[in-house]
């Protein structure tokens, strides 16, 4: 803090002493404590609020323990979420020690700006594009039937399609993660191991992985959280049996009308998403300070 | 101007003369950089005083003093073209833009780098950015110039240029020189005086002439130049000259500061004070182990009894003269070209 | 070459075709879908080529309604977001190690937490304070983590930066104010400029969190979603095709102009890299 003053002077020093203090207590503190307040009280008419029914308590988080339907979105949405981020380490590993192990720089070059591409493009509208290609009568379905593969149209929309949706949306969040760890491994460990006669299965599971971790790590945390806290491909590309957890909160706040089961709601999630990073991170040994780069 | 501190350096009191080319010339890590800051104003003495001229520097942030510093790593502002990093220290005095660009003019014309105002820092060379550095820092026309070890990242060619160009420059302008170097050669050949520290303390502030030839301390013997020593019992001091008792018989050589007898100490002698001839007061006999061309001369390596090391220096105008490998010689020095300092 | 080495070229081959068709054949399909005269957005079949979704897309008020939503926003977060990454970046150097992995861990919380939250805190902490959701909420609950990515770009840009350039300024007579107007914010321009293209780009693409807090001002991307439930055609396609391509456009300008910047920086962060004692 002497420092900062030291360096820019008083008035600067204060300006921006205020605009971070206003930016972490404000808008991420204030926040997310006002949601805590609002979890932990019941849902009351306005002439009740500050009564004596105003009180903290549980029940709104135990709520969610007790609702069956709840409750099996809830896990539904860890266990997919989870499953999302193992599908998109698979798509994404092989390409990614293709690209940092054995492309030539031009090779690399052109496929990294080749999938930066759909990166730039919204969530929604890649979604969207899935949208039409699952669709009844859509393109997939149609070919499909033109090879003779299947007999009839397949109904995607529902798990599947939110699954092959959220890989797809997801994987540069993997790929560029995995890459960069793989490229600061020396090609001569690989070659030392295929020298002393180890399998490639074995290269892979005994030098490559342990080598990635720190990559894998980060890209599986983030593929987690995204995939947890996505609204738009349950709601586009899910049908009604395989609900997403985020679309329960959506509706307490915008069609029940619970605003405090809604806030209780996303505290669970919030701390489901802390608690995956945290613990993801620490069986990895991996910091906080390498995860944001 | 007058410096005094302690801690990091402690006790290291000088006064540099105006219009000199003073060096602080010191192993890394002796507190040379950390004397060089607080002159500057980026570091304030927790003891001791900063006056340039009569006026104490106390409580002055480094944009109050009468002082500029060429950095190590010059510091140019990459986004300025030349001009503009050369007039910063007018722009920051509120200098209309005309006079601005005078100056640099003027600077760049002392620099012999006319007509490259407009050029960004990054399109120079080497050695056009350590001068466009020092017009930077000449523009604030100030009292001292600090220099921490600008030449280190040169090579060794354009290095040498620049300690010429630096010295014609300081001689031209009239302006105190600081020069921070660990590099001997560099101090011996630029500077009116050294000052050589070690471990933050002072050993010795003098002429270059006067540290070579009268060390103040062991320390000044062995780091500038090369030198041979040989360690012994001081038995007598006598007008001037002192006698060390050695394995190798006694020598004699002038007496240094806080010699007195019965101390032990050591006798220090140049390489190219031993002549292979045997001539002088003092003989040392040695087996020679192998002899080193250097070009203008050759070192000749040998050792004394006890496998003491001894280097003298011949001119290759000798060399036919030398004695052969694995022979032993006599090497002769006069007690006048010699120096015994005590140890500590 | 032997036969397994053989298999395996063969199946990295296949693997690649379909990696590339998965990343591509969903947008290719979504972009030719704009030139069918289907009334759902589809390829097959194939009805005829038209440009007719284009015309339709240009009179569809509300979609301009909601493209000018999303500029006012993402103009805004900028505003917001880029002064707070900055300061933030600043204060993060001038800390002490230990204070230092403490503030950085809480900075960049945000881009730990799922969207939803953050939109669904931001929404409750302001009804509290008699504000409901719209424009301006919007705009608050982005520019609360857009300001984590542009903290991170300056901060990447500071560790290139030489501390002895502000030692020299202030040495010549520069004030602090001068030397961070000077030196400072120009050594900072192109990572600024980086950090507002992407908050931007980050502004407009957002829906999960925006989802929340928008109330009842409709931005683009919530708009794009909603048509899907309420009656999808081929000029949502239009629209899709249009921001694909200013996306890529833009793209490819940031990563030009982030390669000359960084050839024209290369020369003078490399001669004056050397480290001082």
């Amino acid at each position: 803090m002497a420092d900062l003053y030291k360096r820019f002077g008083g008035g600067l020093g204060t300006l921006f002493l205020v605009i971070v203090a206003s930016w972490i207590a404000g808008m991420v503190l204030a926040p997310n404590v006002m949601m805590i307040d609002y979890a932990l009280r019941p849902n009351l008419p306005p002439s009740q609020i500050g009564g004596p029914d105003d009180i903290y308590s549980l029940d709104n988080i135990l709520y969610l323990a007790n609702e069956s339907v709840h409750r099996a979105i809830f896990y539904k949405t860890v266990w997919a979420s989870a499953l999302v981020a193992f599908a998109t380490f698979l798509v994404c590993y092989p390409l990614a020690f293709w690209l940092a192990q054995n492309a030539t720089p031009n090779q690399t070059a052109l496929v990294l700006l080749a999938l930066t591409i759909p990166f730039w493009i919204n969530e929604v509208l890649r979604t969207l594009a899935w949208y039409i290609l699952l669709a009844f009568r859509g393109p997939l379905n149609a070919f499909l039937l033109g090879l003779g593969i299947i007999d009839e149209p397949v109904r995607w929309y529902g798990d599947g399609g939110v699954l092959v949706g959220m890989t797809y949306a997801y994987i540069l969040f993997m790929l560029f993660p995995i890459y960069n760890s793989i490229e600061s491994l020396d090609k001569s460990q690989i070659e030392a191991a295929r020298d002393l006669g180890a399998s490639t299965w074995r290269i892979h599971w005994r030098v490559v992985i342990p080598h990635a971790k720190a990559g894998i790590a980060t890209g599986c945390v983030f593929t987690f959280m995204l995939a947890a806290g996505s609204y738009v491909a349950p709601a586009l590309l899910g049908s009604p049996g395989s609900r997403w957890f985020t679309e329960i909160i959506y509706n307490w706040f915008f069609e029940g009308g619970d605003w405090n089961r809604g806030a209780a709601y996303a505290l669970v999630l919030l701390v489901l998403c802390l608690a995956v990073v945290l613990i993801t991170l620490r069986i990895a040994r991996v910091s906080l300070a390498e995860v944001a780069k | 101007m007058t410096f005094g501190a302690t801690r990091a350096v402690s006790d290291v009191s000088f006064t540099v003369e105006a219009g000199e080319f003073f060096s602080i010339l010191g192993p890394s890590g002796c507190g040379k950089t950390t004397i060089l800051r607080m002159i500057a104003g980026f570091l304030e003495p927790t003891e001791g005083k900063v006056l340039i001229g009569e006026r104490d520097m106390a409580g002055l942030g480094p944009n109050q003093r009468p002082t500029a510093m060429i950095f190590q790593s010059l510091a140019l502002f990459p986004l300025m073209p030349v001009w503009e990093n050369i007039a910063f220290g007018l722009e920051a005095r509120g200098a209309p833009k005309a006079e601005r660009r005078a100056k640099a003019d003027e600077l760049l014309k002392l620099i012999a780098l006319e007509g490259y105002g407009e050029r960004m820092p990054g399109e120079l060379s080497g050695g056009q950015r350590q001068r466009v550095a020092i017009a930077r820092a000449l523009a604030v026309e100030p009292q001292v110039l600090l220099l921490d070890e600008p030449l280190s990242a040169l090579d060794l060619k354009l290095r040498q240029h620049m300690r010429a160009e630096l010295r014609s420059l300081q001689k031209r302008t009239g302006v105190t020189f600081i020069y921070i170097t660990h590099d001997q050669s560099e101090a011996l050949a630029m500077s009116d005086r050294v000052a050589v520290m070690s471990d933050g303390v002072l050993q010795q502030v003098g002429a270059p002439r006067d540290l070579y030839d009268n060390p103040a301390t062991s320390f000044v013997a062995t780091f500038v130049g090369e030198t041979n020593a040989i360690p012994g019992k001081v038995s007598a001091v006598e007008n001037g000259v002192a006698t060390l008792e050695t394995a190798h018989g006694p020598l004699r050589g002038r007496v240094g500061d806080g010699l007195s007898t019965g101390k032990t100490g050591k006798l220090y002698v140049r390489p190219e004070a031993l002549r292979p001839d045997g001539n002088g007061e003092n003989a040392l006999t040695a087996t020679i182990e192998r002899i080193d061309f250097e070009g203008a001369f050759a070192l000749v390596h040998g050792a004394l009894a006890g496998d003491t090391p001894l280097v003298a220096s011949i001119s290759n105008t000798e060399l036919g003269s030398a004695p052969a490998i694995g022979s032993s010689a006599s090497f002769g020095f006069k007690s006048a070209n010699a120096v015994v300092l005590p140890d500590g | 070459m032997s036969a397994s080495d053989r298999l395996m070229k063969a199946l990295f081959g296949f693997y690649m075709i379909a990696f590339f068709l998965y990343l591509f054949a969903p947008l290719a399909i979504m972009g030719a879908a704009t030139f069918n005269v289907s009334r759902f957005p589809t390829v097959t079949p194939w009805q005829g080529t038209t440009l007719q979704w284009f015309d339709a897309l240009w009179a569809d008020r509300a979609m301009w309604k909601s493209l000018w939503t999303s500029i006012a926003v993402a103009f805004f977060v900028v505003l917001i977001a880029l002064p707070i990454g900055t300061a933030a970046a600043l204060l993060l150097t001038s800390l002490h190690a230990r204070a230092r992995s403490f503030l950085y861990a809480v900075m960049v919380s945000p881009l730990l937490t799922p969207g939803v939250v953050i939109g669904i805190a931001t929404l409750v902490l302001w009804r509290q304070l008699g504000v409901g959701g719209g424009v301006f909420l919007i705009v608050v609950a982005q520019a609360s983590f857009i300001s984590c990515y542009v903290m991170l770009m300056i901060a990447a840009r500071l560790q290139r930066f030489d501390p002895a350039q502000e030692e020299a300024a202030l040495g010549l007579g520069a004030s602090k104010f001068m030397v961070f107007r000077r030196v400072l914010l120009p050594f900072l321009k192109p990572a600024l400029f980086a950090a507002g293209f992407l908050a931007v780009l980050q502004s407009i693409e957002n829906y999960n969190t925006t989802l929340f807090v928008r109330g009842f001002d409709t931005p683009l991307t919530v708009y794009i979603a909603t048509k899907v439930r309420t009656g999808l055609t081929p000029a949502v396609n239009a629209l899709a095709l249009i921001m694909i391509a200013v996306t890529i456009v833009g793209a490819v300008a940031y990563e030009v102009m982030r390669r000359r910047g960084a050839a024209r920086q290369g020369g003078v962060t490399g001669a004056e890299g050397a480290t001082s004692a």
